[in-house]
């Protein structure tokens, strides 16, 4: 065939050079999903002196149910929707969508607490994270909190704990950050349920409007001593790091 | 020895009427109250019936949720729902807005009118 490369002529009068086209740029996704991992808090085994063997059979039930259902990644704060077995409803299942507002237990027994506001009644639903009467978990949106622990929603106005039942989930890409919501939640007038104002809590999500002399007040129960406590220290990360290896390859499998 | 308190319903407790019923909703300057719990503990929950006290007058009522946590998997209100309910089992109201757990439905029998006019579920 004609080739036009030969009666190309550069600017200097000489033969043009072969330019190779340019390379394509190979972004490596894996190696930047790799580097933030997830372990459940339920298989961190809590201190104490029962024998490791009776957590370890209990990560491998565990992780025998999570191979059959998919438990996806969720925190405090983030709005799930959880549909469960009820032979007494109709069609046999049952869908709620709320906030989580704790998470709790270890092992087969860890919990988490939905919350949401349905015709201006606050309901809260405590599910077992393994039970078999889940069918489904979905994350429709994907957040942090200020807190461990959204209790103090329960004394908060009401439309900090309201969602939209037929919400879509937020859509979001895998390697970014999950979103950490500073949002500061504001309450109802006192009396609450528990005195969130007092440093026991330890809660930074709500914007206190009580006079100083109140906060001045809240301090005098506070227990500075506690954090320098050496018996009460528990140190997770080797724990977590041994975890997250046995967890991980057992998923692959 | 002292009980502690309890955030089911018993004898004293003030609770919310949920349906559409003139008696529940017409202001008066007491809470309605329950005074009596036919039950064999003292200790209503779900499901249960009890004696209020209304207006001045005594009426029937099911209690269809209270703040007090249940099992796993069965909802927690944030406060004592009860709907007026006369003694054969008719409920007064005509419309129940707030939600209802599904547990009612196991005594389908004695509730069936009850559920009939409930509008959403948990």
């Amino acid at each position: 065939y004609f080739s036009s490369s030969s009666h190309r002529m550069s600017s200097d009068g000489k033969p043009a050079t072969f330019q190779p086209p340019p390379k394509p740029v190979i972004i490596d996704r894996q190696q930047q999903r790799e580097e933030r991992r997830f372990l459940s808090p339920e298989f961190i085994p809590p201190r104490g002196r029962t024998d490791p063997l009776k957590f370890y059979i209990e990560r491998k039930d565990m992780i025998q149910r999570r191979k059959v259902f998919n438990i996806p990644e969720f925190y405090v704060g983030s709005v799930l929707a959880v549909t469960t077995a009820d032979p007494y409803a109709s069609e046999k299942t049952n869908r709620f969508v709320g906030i989580c507002i704790q998470r709790g237990g270890k092992g087969l027994g860890a919990t988490f607490v939905l919350r949401n506001v349905i015709e201006d009644q606050g309901v809260e639903v405590c599910y077992e994270l393994y039970s078999p009467r889940i069918q489904a978990i979905e994350v429709l949106k994907l957040e942090k909190r200020l807190d461990d622990n959204l209790m103090y929603l329960r004394d908060a106005l009401p439309e900090y704990s309201t969602f939209d039942v037929n919400m879509k989930p937020v859509s979001r890409l895998d390697h970014e950050e999950i979103p950490l919501n500073k949002l500061q939640v504001r309450m109802k007038p006192k009396p609450w349920s528990k005195r969130w104002e007092r440093p026991k809590y330890n809660i930074k999500g709500i914007k206190f409007e009580l006079p100083e002399k109140k906060m001045k007040e809240a301090q005098k129960w506070s227990q500075p001593w506690l954090e320098f406590d050496m018996l009460r220290e528990y140190d997770t990360s080797k724990i977590e790091e041994k975890i997250w290896k046995e967890v991980s390859e057992e998923l692959k499998k | 020895s002292i009980t502690g308190a309890c955030r089911a319903i018993q004898k004293l407790t003030r609770v919310r009427v949920v349906d559409n019923s003139a008696l529940g909703n017409t202001p008066y300057h007491r809470p309605p109250k329950c005074i009596h719990v036919y039950n064999k503990t003292g200790v209503g929950k779900v499901g249960d019936k009890i004696l209020l006290a209304i207006k001045g007058e005594k009426k029937k009522a099911l209690i269809v949720g209270h703040k007090m946590p249940g099992p796993t998997m069965t909802p927690r209100f944030d406060s004592n729902n009860v709907v007026l309910i006369e003694d054969n089992g008719n409920p007064v109201g005509t419309r129940i807005k707030t939600p209802i757990p599904y547990i009612l439905r196991q005594k389908e029998g004695e509730f069936s009118k009850v559920l009939a006019i409930a509008r959403n579920f948990v």
